[in-house]
């Protein structure tokens, strides 16, 4: 799989028009500056030599050294992923703690006002773009109140109160919309769990109605939610360049928006790979989580859980 | 999406009231679009670079004044041979470089050979080609022997890509500068800021400054609320012009619009036909609204040009009437050519607004005169392999941002296939000459040549929109080469 991946962005990156050298020296090259610099950067050798070096790097940890930034790429997306990771988890967690109980409290007010408000407000939530209310964000509370800074991220280094005031604005911007949609899908799944017969037994035996969606309907009705969860943990990795653009974020999807327009092969190649490897880890703890909330599957059981994400939608 | 940006900005702004500012007084935040992607000028053309380090961290034997002069620098002066061909620079005494390597005449000479010699990568190595041999007859004395005189040769020494390296630590330049500079490096967080600290081997008095920060925020809406939220004290070239009228209701930002070397054109490719017919190309310059293209693709801000210069630079010869706005007379131009009915042509586009907004302007204009265009976007790696390097291209609009760079319409090579023997007659001309005032008077024949010919639809000057706290003093209204030089800023009181 991540053979096959090196390969194919590899491929990708060496089909596209544009020369990293060319975009270096820009408008002043000469014949002469453009060839030494080539050389200098290995452009010159044939391509699969240039992806065996490449390739046998990663393979003993050497990412090698980005054509635009000239240092080692592995210490740019290590800086990267120190704003990344805690954004998606910041994210994630919010997203969740809005999504499931809103999800939740939605289904057992099947059709009446409060599930038509919350659906309204969800429909909105999923249409309203990330960086709109990214800027909304900071209309209200670096311009007008002054609480937060407008954009930057000032690192770890000064602190860790600065940074998560940072990232706070861009969390609450990515989780929300994820959120919208999680809740959408909470309440559907959990609507088709409580029509099920154990929640009848459940009520029959004298349960209260929310207990038993709590406890019985629920954790039934986790499967599509963590596979979703997992889908938008996925995206948050590296799906955020716009928000982070918003906010100047240093984080990776900028990295590697500005590493495809740089034609910095060597940093595309080496964040497609680790992405690549990202969504396997992620989507093997979503088939591990699968197992936990139902003993009947299986690690590795995923045609059943895209089943349940069908049924789900 | 892009328009609802700009859109949005507007309401950011509309709601801007700015916290007071708890900055302590010796030191700044300084907001640009692009970040450097290294810190060597002498090894990358991207203007951030220079920006960031020029005159800060590094300096060269002369150096470009907010005027356009060119001044002393590492070089305090220096005489020239009457037949223009040598030059002795008498260098600054006791400077020495951040990490301790004094500089001298050796490293004059390790600077100059390093970027003329056959491993050079230096983005302007053309400024280097005149040279013949660095000679040092003591260490404060370099000589440097020109193949042929070159008028030119001073102002291409004040270039980021000309400035002096410690021959030991050149090699880590990149992401370790070591220059002579007021400042050096202290943090670089990349993707977000570098920090420049006070340079303690500087031989000259300590700037006001103690640190400068240089925040990178690429999106305008973004850059808008950074200014108005007091994140930073200046934008010296400022990237949202719609957004001025709000900045300039804040009482505490002050707004200077001034120009930049940058030179909005239409490049065309002469090896192709119909380009290759002055006629046709005089049609297109009389198609075109200059005025109408500033007010909606600058905002109103910019100068109409006539030919390869801007009006900040000295020598600048003002021919922006050559062609004015005349569809009658393009149309008769174009019959005349033998194009009664117009032609289809390709236009390249490449991202920036004065290209991707501009081109459904020109392509406007260039059809009611008959001209059908085909608008084709391009990313800036396509339009450098595909147009520039491959000329595989009809047309590109594109801003040229080098200063005073008339020598590319000499350059055979170049991608505008301009080939004209007058002008590279007038050109060598220009070079040999050693008297200043017909160095000036060349200067303004090679700009009425160029005019006159136009290879190139020339339409406008690139404004530099400055925007900085009021209370900041020091900043440049011009910018003939793109600088922020933190030595010379300072704070009321």
């Amino acid at each position: 799989m991540l053979v096959a991946a090196s390969v194919v962005v590899f491929v990708v990156m060496n089909v596209l028009p544009g020369d990293p050298a060319l975009l270096v020296l820009g408008t002043g090259a000469t014949p002469a500056t453009l060839a030494a610099l080539r050389h200098q950067m290995g452009l010159d050798l044939p391509l699969w030599e240039q992806y065996l070096r490449w390739a046998s790097g990663l393979l003993v940890g050497d990412f090698g050294v980005s054509y635009t930034y000239q240092s080692p790429v592995a210490g740019l997306i290590a800086a990267r992923l120190g704003v990344t990771l805690p954004l998606a988890c910041l994210s994630i967690v919010l997203s969740v703690a809005i999504a499931i109980p809103v999800g939740v409290f939605a289904a057992t007010r099947q059709g009446r006002a409060a599930d038509a408000g919350l659906m309204a407000a969800a429909q909105l939530g999923v249409a309203v773009p990330n960086f709109w209310l990214g800027l909304l964000l900071i209309l209200v509370f670096a311009v007008k109140l002054g609480w937060l800074p407008a954009t930057g991220f000032p690192g770890w280094s000064h602190g860790a109160l600065p940074a998560l005031a940072a990232l706070l604005m861009p969390a609450v911007s990515l989780a929300l919309p994820q959120a919208a949609i999680l809740a959408r899908v909470t309440r559907s799944a959990v609507i088709e769990a409580a029509g099920e017969d154990y929640v009848r037994t459940a009520r029959a035996k004298g349960l209260a109605a929310g207990a038993a969606i709590w406890r019985h309907a629920l954790p039934n009705a986790l499967i599509p939610v963590v596979t979703i969860m997992g889908f938008q943990f996925s995206y948050l990795l590296a799906g955020t360049v716009v928000v982070e653009n918003v906010f100047t974020l240093p984080g990776m999807g900028r990295l590697l928006f500005q590493a495809i327009a740089g034609r910095d092969l060597i940093t595309v190649q080496d964040i497609v790979v680790l992405l690549t490897g990202s969504v396997i880890v992620v989507n093997t703890l979503v088939d591990v989580a699968y197992a936990a909330i139902d003993p009947r599957i299986a690690v590795g059981g995923v045609s059943v859980a895209e089943a349940a994400v069908g049924g789900g939608r | 999406m892009r328009a609802i940006i700009p859109a949005l900005a507007v309401l950011v702004l509309a709601v801007g009231a700015a916290p007071p500012h708890a900055m302590a007084r010796d030191s700044l935040s300084i907001g640009m679009v692009l970040e450097p992607p290294i810190l060597d000028p002498t090894a990358n053309a991207a203007a951030a670079i220079g920006e960031v380090t020029y005159q800060n961290i590094f300096q060269g034997l002369t150096q470009i004044a907010a005027n356009g002069d060119v001044v002393p620098s590492l070089a305090t002066s220096w005489d020239v041979s009457a037949d223009g061909r040598t030059y002795n620079f008498h260098l600054a005494k006791g400077v020495a470089f951040s990490d301790g390597e004094p500089f001298d005449c050796d490293t004059v000479k390790f600077s100059l050979d390093r970027a003329r010699g056959p491993d050079s990568i230096n983005p302007q190595k053309a400024l280097f080609t005149p040279i013949a041999g660095v000679a040092c007859p003591d260490a404060a004395t370099a000589v440097v022997t020109l193949k042929q005189p070159t008028a030119s040769f001073l102002f291409g020494l004040a270039m980021p890509a000309a400035i002096m390296v410690a021959p030991k630590a050149a090699a880590d330049d990149k992401t370790r500068p070591v220059g002579t500079g007021p400042y050096m490096l202290g943090e670089w967080m990349k993707g977000d800021h570098v920090t420049l600290v006070r340079n303690p081997k500087y031989s000259g008095a300590p700037p006001a400054m103690a640190s400068a920060t240089f925040r990178f925020i690429a999106d305008p809406a973004a850059a808008t609320a950074a200014m108005l939220a007091g994140n930073v004290d200046a934008f010296p070239l400022f990237p949202a012009s719609e957004a001025l009228p709000q900045i300039r209701a804040d009482k505490k930002l002050h707004v200077e619009i001034g120009t930049t070397s940058g030179k909005i054109i239409i490049s065309l490719n002469e090896a192709k036909k119909p380009f290759s017919d002055i006629r046709v190309r005089r049609a297109m310059a009389y198609a075109i609204d200059k005025q109408a293209y500033i007010a909606a693709v600058l905002n109103g801000y910019g100068t109409p040009i006539g030919s390869h210069d801007v009006p900040g630079d000295a020598g600048y010869v003002d021919l922006a009437g050559t062609y004015p706005h005349d569809p009658a007379k393009a149309k008769a131009l174009l019959e005349a050519a033998g194009y009664p009915n117009g032609f289809t042509m390709t236009m390249l586009l490449p991202p920036p607004a004065y290209a991707r907004r501009g081109g459904e302007m020109i392509a406007a204009m260039l059809g009611e005169v008959g001209i059908k265009v085909k608008l084709v976007d391009v990313e800036w790696a396509q339009w450098l392999s595909q147009a520039f390097r491959d000329k595989d291209y009809e047309a590109t609009i594109i801003a040229h941002v080098e200063p005073r760079d008339l020598y590319q319409y000499a350059n055979p090579d170049y991608y505008w296939n301009y080939h004209n023997a007058a002008y590279d007659a007038l050109f060598a001309r220009y070079q040999a000459a050693t008297d200043p005032a017909a160095q000036l008077q060349l200067w303004g024949d090679l700009q009425r040549k160029l005019a006159h010919d136009e290879p190139n639809i020339f339409i406008a000057a690139l404004p530099k929109i400055g925007v900085w706290n009021a209370d900041l003093g020091g900043m440049w209204k011009n910018a003939l080469i793109t600088v922020d030089i933190v030595s010379q800023m300072h704070w009321a009181n």
